[in-house]
């Protein structure tokens, strides 16, 4: 009965908090006149809603045929965008089983979009271009990954500053390369992007019509990576360490566990995770390097995996959940319009993001406000999502 | 007079400033050679002072080399004219419009994470205070009031930051990046609702500060003649937090309170009282930094106006060594690194992207110890539990 319990304490926690997140987002919509429940129906269609609830039998729903086939469009944008939040996700997860707080996920997939790239471009055509990119951004996340690890490692520099120096350094590089007047920016073009890869090089897609918004090979990769996380972690003797080391540092010492090698493995595997989405974005979706792309959307995805990771409480399931909620959110606001002016849409959904981070991070929030009424007891010491209290010490 | 390794390092930098010197007017050599020779002497002169323990120092010499040597190859080998482009008062000027918003920000997160609070959320409190006071400015058509405003706002996302990191004992880590997004959301959500594209209102500026003698000298006279009202405040805020945090009581008391809370505790120091001014005052700070980005130096808003430079301030904290006057001087180097690289830009058209990468390549160094390693306050990030 315990078990069940927590299980549902532990499932409980997180709906609560995706609750408040909404509830910030409907006092947002109300200040500006619209009515919350039209908003949300309308975010969960441009999710692709209709598209799913056609399915049911019987169509209780009365889906017209015009509907389901833009809600056909819609899932694919969401499935589009859930594929790099599920490997983000992984990448910010994993760092957090080892009691890291890996900002960096951002930057990783950036150095891992960049490297695909040039080799892809370089390398050229065919099924061996396609692998030798794809193998080469995962490498270059995980280095990318594994410096912060090393430096926290050996130099004792903390892993949040770190890497947030880093996602800005590999801001710049990317300007550097695709701005006007950089080495891979297309010739006389005037406009700061690389050229498109040659189709061959490109990963293979199964689903959608229009170039750039098409499910491809890296949802499948992503579901794989997810598979990979858990039996990292739960399989092996290396996930064994990591998580003893997030769990107790001085410990796992004594147990015998090398904890720089456990760090640096462990901000590697994340920065792995993190490249393979920086090459799905590459090799899958855009085709191309773009400057706006690089410091907006690819940055941004490092923040989304970090809700990812909170929200799905670092579990596989949880991590895939929420990066489908997040990917829906985004594809969503995308595609709203009429309630509330579809420019405000975006940024509501960034509220929404936002907020349910802050109360992960403030799970504390119901102990207290439940600790105030009733007998006055012991005060404990709730954990934080994960067992060790990553950015402790900085 | 002894040769200590301060006075190696400070060699090092007059080093690196005269390969700087040695190509631009009045001397203006047309050869790579000279700022070349110079910055090597720098780097040696560095690693040298490094070696005899003065990192702090040394590292800045190696920076200003690196500064120093790239400039040079870059200007000798660009034509005259485009040189006097570049190097005029108004680089100097723009060092210190670049370096302002780095420093308050900077000084709002000496004084939270001094008190033992990590504060990554200055970004977030940046942008609140850009926004609401630029929009309570337009309304008002009141500086005083836009930037009180301003403050205001950053305060009020400073206090949710402390509400969920010293009473809730949450992760700051996480409250301060919930914060960034959601400053980035409520921003964008306001001024799309609130301005949209109903074009740029008017807006009461913060004054320029007019010094009538001072700016008919020529070259100082163009840099510090008619500054910006904000800049000045900086230089007095350094000054007078310095004073707080090592001078007085009141700082001793922070700084207690970040480094051993339990022992602060013990002596009376209400460590939760103190963690609250000090996170709100870095919110005070921050949101009076994002009004000189939008109605200071400039006179608009637009989304992520902030655009990383509360991470910049972030990195300026941590290459300061959580010290005031290391604050104004790492944002100083990185104000002028940021100023070399636009006009570079503008006047050479130079792809100058990888200078702005500078401030963090070097934080990296300094956080890796290599020359004199940065050592955070010892309860910094840690909640306190009261018993």
């Amino acid at each position: 009965v315990t078990a069940i319990r927590s299980r549902v304490v532990a499932m409980g926690y997180p709906l609560a908090t995706l609750v408040f997140g909404l509830l910030v987002g409907a006092v947002a919509v109300i200040i500006v006149g619209g009515n919350p429940v039209v908003v949300y129906k309308q975010l969960a269609d441009g999710a692709g809603m209709q598209w799913i609830l056609q399915w049911i039998p019987g169509n209780p729903f009365g889906v017209s045929v015009k509907d389901a086939r833009i809600g056909e469009t819609n899932v694919i944008s969401t499935l589009v965008s859930a594929t790099p939040a599920i490997l983000t996700g992984c990448a910010v997860g994993f760092a957090f089983r080892c009691g890291l707080f890996n900002i960096g996920a951002g930057g990783q997939l950036v150095m891992g979009a960049i490297t695909s790239f040039v080799v892809a471009h370089f390398v050229g055509g065919g099924v061996f271009g396609m692998v030798l990119a794809s193998i080469a951004g995962v490498l270059a996340g995980f280095l990318y990954g594994a410096l912060p690890g090393a430096l926290k490692a050996y130099r004792g520099a903390h892993e949040v500053i770190s890497t947030i120096m880093l996602n800005f350094i590999a801001i710049q590089i990317g300007r550097y390369l695709v701005g006007i007047g950089g080495p891979l920016q297309k010739k006389n073009s005037g406009t700061p992007f690389s050229e498109k890869l040659d189709p061959s090089v490109r990963w293979p897609h199964f689903w959608g019509e229009f170039e750039t918004a098409q499910v491809h090979l890296g949802l499948l990769l992503a579901f794989v990576a997810v598979f990979v996380y858990w039996v990292i972690l739960e399989r092996t003797t290396l996930g064994y360490e990591v998580r003893a080391v997030g769990f107790n540092p001085e410990a796992a010492r004594y147990g015998g566990v090398s904890v720089p090698r456990a760090v640096v493995l462990a901000m590697g595997i994340a920065g792995a995770f993190a490249g393979l989405a920086g090459s799905g974005e590459t090799l899958g979706h855009y085709y191309q390097l773009q400057e706006n792309t690089l410091s907006g959307v690819l940055v941004t995805l490092g923040f989304t995996g970090i809700a990812v990771a909170l929200l799905g409480r670092n579990h596989p399931i949880g991590i895939v959940l929420a990066a489908f909620l997040f990917a829906g959110l985004d594809s969503g606001a995308r595609q709203l319009s009429g309630e509330i002016p579809a420019e405000l849409a975006r940024a509501l959904a960034t509220i929404i993001q936002g907020a349910v981070i802050l109360f992960v991070g403030g799970e504390g929030l119901l102990h207290w406000i439940f600790r105030s009424r009733g007998p006055k007891k012991e005060r404990t010491v709730h954990p934080p999502p994960t067992a060790a209290t990553p950015g402790e010490g900085l | 007079v002894t040769v200590t390794p301060a006075r190696i390092a400070q060699a090092g930098i007059v080093a690196a400033g005269l390969a700087v010197l040695s190509v631009v007017p009045p001397i203006l050599l047309d050869t790579v050679i000279a700022p070349l020779v110079l910055a090597g002497i720098a780097v040696v002169l560095g690693i040298v002072a490094i070696r005899r323990g003065e990192g702090r120092l040394g590292g800045l010499a190696l920076f200003a080399a690196s500064v120093g040597g790239l400039s040079g190859i870059l200007f000798a080998n660009t034509d005259t004219a485009t040189v006097e482009n570049i190097v005029t008062a108004g680089l100097f000027a723009s060092t210190l419009r670049f370096a302002t918003p780095l420093v308050l920000g900077g000084l709002g997160g000496v004084i939270c994470e001094r008190s033992g609070v990590v504060n990554i959320a200055i970004e977030g409190m940046m942008l609140m205070g850009c926004f609401w006071g630029f929009w309570v400015s337009t309304e008002t058509l009141s500086w005083e009031i836009g930037l009180l405003a301003a403050m205001l706002a950053g305060g009020v996302s400073a206090l949710i930051h402390a509400f969920f990191s010293i009473h809730l004992g949450g992760n700051q880590i996480i409250s301060g990046t919930a914060i960034n997004i959601l400053a980035l959301g409520v921003t964008s959500f306001a001024y799309r609702s609130l301005i949209g594209s109903s074009g740029t209102p008017d807006v009461d500026r913060i004054p320029t500060v007019h010094l009538p003698l001072i700016a008919d000298i020529p070259f100082l006279g163009d840099i510090i003649g008619d500054l910006n009202l904000m800049v000045w405040l900086m230089f007095v805020l350094v000054f007078v937090i310095w004073i707080f945090l090592t001078r007085t009581p009141w700082g001793l008391r922070l700084r207690a309170v970040g480094e051993h809370p339990r022992a602060a505790d013990t002596v009376g120091i209400d460590v939760y009282r103190v963690r609250y001014l000090a996170v709100v005052t870095s919110g005070l700070l921050a949101g009076m930094a994002g009004a000189f980005l939008s109605f200071g130096f400039g006179s608009s808003f637009n989304e992520n106006m902030t655009n990383g430079r509360g991470f910049i301030a972030l990195a300026a904290v941590v290459f300061g060594n959580w010290r005031p006057f290391g604050v104004l001087w790492a944002a100083l180097l990185f104000g002028f690194a940021s100023a070399l690289g636009n006009a570079l830009q503008t006047a050479a058209g130079v792809n100058a992207t990888l200078v702005n990468a500078l401030p963090y390549v070097f934080t990296l160094v300094a956080l890796v110890g290599l020359v004199g390693r940065s050592r955070a306050p010892a309860a910094s990030g840690r909640p306190y539990q009261k018993q």
